[in-house]
């Protein structure tokens, strides 16, 4: 009814089925502390945006989401800039390594396969993982027994040379993990756009050994910077950045991220994070079944240039 | 983009330098069109072109209108380790972004396969270039699969469109234009056919732009796409330091 037209996406849209869209996702994101880009790339897929618009636009989208995060963990001294900065040195390189490869998928048709699959493996896994904490945490509060957990383990990744002091983490430990961490972190944003939180934060406290008050903030920081390059790129490289779709998709977004967290701070986790597992489980289910149903039609034109 | 005006009177001048050349080819037949510039605004739904004139003695009238031409890659997905992914592809670097025919009678019966490739009439006789190396077979699968696309998306007829003739010498044809209308630069090529070959020919241009903020955007996001990436992360940052000025203090 209210249809709006997508620049760069090159379709007409509903405008408050974008807003709805933003909105819910938002929700949940304000709800359980997700950046929500993960959710949100694969709904712009199935209401037809081609997927790297999608992606080039939800990178966007997810600059907005994390700038104000990054601001509020910023406001109570909660980020390790020194670690952030080296994260964010990776990430750099890992985004403009992600954009090139973007470019060069799309260039020879497999852009599209590359986004569903990375979308169907990286949903699984942490869909999978998500239900399987919350049913332990379920099971172990029935049980009534308290959770432990070692809270720094000695491995194979301090044993590596270039060691730097993290004052504000007190950590002493090799900068090429963080690197390479913030590489990775880097990629997925250029390639899958999302910020890579969840996949961020658990390897920093896990890998890294970080603790847990100042990660999230030092994630944000870095996700702000990296989602930034990533778009800038994008829009250099592959013009998939639709500004009209990011901003929609925002404006919903802060309104439904403040429902979230004042409902979020009222409501016991475990449920609704097992509940929040099966939809990513049922998003990763669709993309792999558009993935080997058979498609309506074998045959994709794609404009390769001029005559 | 070239201002509406002027290209109304270049066509213009092109008609007069026919009329001056060739008095006896212009008599017979005159055409013109309903429109020499399409505007696609955000609320463009598509759109009807009409062909019109009038011809002098007997024969048949084709119509054709051709969009720029561009290259296109035909995919074919194949099943690989249970997965449908684009397998096989087929570049064709000529292909009109929109191509529609009328006719009074069906291409075939006005004029033999070799003249009817020479003007393009009809899609089976589109030159659509494709890539040197690729067998028959494979040639003519993507081609027909390219060109079901396309009659998909309204941009290739299904079937020539019907000429109407009045009084034996007027006439006009109706060529449908989907929303989905690429821009660029369009030709109506109008043929009074006599015995299997064009004895009169008037080609009419046809402009057809994007017009509004989604126009502005297009432009701006593929002409200087580095100021266009730093608009959208400023933008964002912007979105993101109001939400939290909004509402971050409350918490």
């Amino acid at each position: 009814m209210f249809q709006i037209y997508l620049p760069i996406a090159e379709m007409s849209v509903d405008i408050f089925l974008l807003l709805g869209m933003g909105g819910v996702v938002g929700f949940l994101s304000g709800l359980f502390g997700v950046g929500g880009g993960f959710l949100m790339t694969p709904l712009l897929i199935f209401i037809g945006v081609p997927p790297p618009v999608a992606v080039g636009s939800e990178v966007n989208q997810v600059v907005a989401a994390s700038v104000s995060g990054f601001l509020a963990h910023w406001r109570r001294r909660q980020v390790d800039f020194k670690m952030g900065a080296v994260l964010l040195a990776g990430g750099m390189a890992g985004s403009a390594f992600g954009v090139w490869l973007f470019g060069i998928l799309r260039q020879i048709g497999q852009i599209d396969l590359v986004i569903s699959i990375s979308y169907v493996v990286m949903l699984g896994a942490i869909g999978a993982l998500m239900l399987a904490e919350a049913a332990r945490t379920i099971l172990r509060r029935h049980a009534g027994q308290g959770a432990r957990r070692k809270a720094h383990v000695h491995h194979w990744g301090h044993g590596l040379p270039f060691k730097m002091r993290f004052r504000t983490s007190r950590l002493y430990i090799s900068a090429l993990l963080p690197v390479a961490l913030g590489f990775l972190g880097g990629l997925l944003a250029a390639i899958m756009g999302v910020g890579g939180g969840f996949m961020m934060v658990p390897a920093m406290i896990y890998l890294l050994g970080m603790p847990v008050g100042v990660v999230i903030g030092t994630s944000l920081f870095q996700i702000t910077f990296v989602t930034a390059a990533a778009t800038f790129l994008h829009a250099i490289n592959t013009q998939t950045v639709d500004v009209l779709l990011a901003g929609l998709l925002t404006l919903g977004a802060v309104i439904g991220a403040q429902l979230g967290t004042r409902v979020g701070a009222e409501l016991r986790g475990e449920e609704l994070r097992g509940l929040l597992a099966l939809v990513v489980l049922g998003v990763a289910a669709t993309l792999l079944w558009r993935l080997v149903a058979q498609p309506a039609s074998l045959f994709t034109l794609a404009v390769t240039g001029a005559p | 983009m070239a201002r509406p005006g002027a290209r109304q009177a270049l066509a213009a001048l092109a008609m007069l330098a026919m009329l001056a050349v060739r008095p006896a080819a212009a008599q017979e037949l005159i055409a013109d069109l309903s429109h020499h510039v399409i505007e696609i605004a955000s609320d463009f739904t598509g759109t009807e072109l009409l062909v019109f004139g009038a011809m002098e003695g007997e024969g048949d009238i084709v119509a054709v209108v051709r969009g720029p031409r561009e290259a296109v890659t035909v995919r074919k997905k194949a099943r690989i380790f249970g997965i449908w992914m684009n397998a096989r592809a087929a570049r064709f670097s000529s292909v009109p972004g929109f191509y529609g025919i009328a006719a009074t009678r069906a291409p075939e019966e006005i004029a033999a396969l070799e003249t009817r490739r020479l003007l393009e009439m009809g899609t089976d006789s589109l030159r659509l270039d494709p890539e040197a190396g690729l067998d028959a077979a494979t040639v003519a699968e993507f081609r027909a699969a390219l060109v079901a696309a396309r009659q998909a998306e309204g941009l290739f007829p299904v079937r020539p469109g019907r000429v109407d003739t009045a009084a034996g010498r007027l006439f006009r044809a109706r060529i449908p234009f989907p929303a989905a209308l690429p821009t660029g630069r369009y030709v109506a090529d109008v043929y009074l056919m006599r015995d299997g070959q064009a004895v009169a020919a008037q080609s009419l241009p046809l402009s057809v732009a994007k017009a509004g903020l989604g126009a502005a955007i297009y432009d701006f996001a593929h002409r200087q796409g580095p100021l266009y990436g730093l608009l959208a992360v400023a933008a964002a940052a912007v979105a993101g330091f109001a939400a939290s000025a909004l509402f971050g203090r409350r918490r």
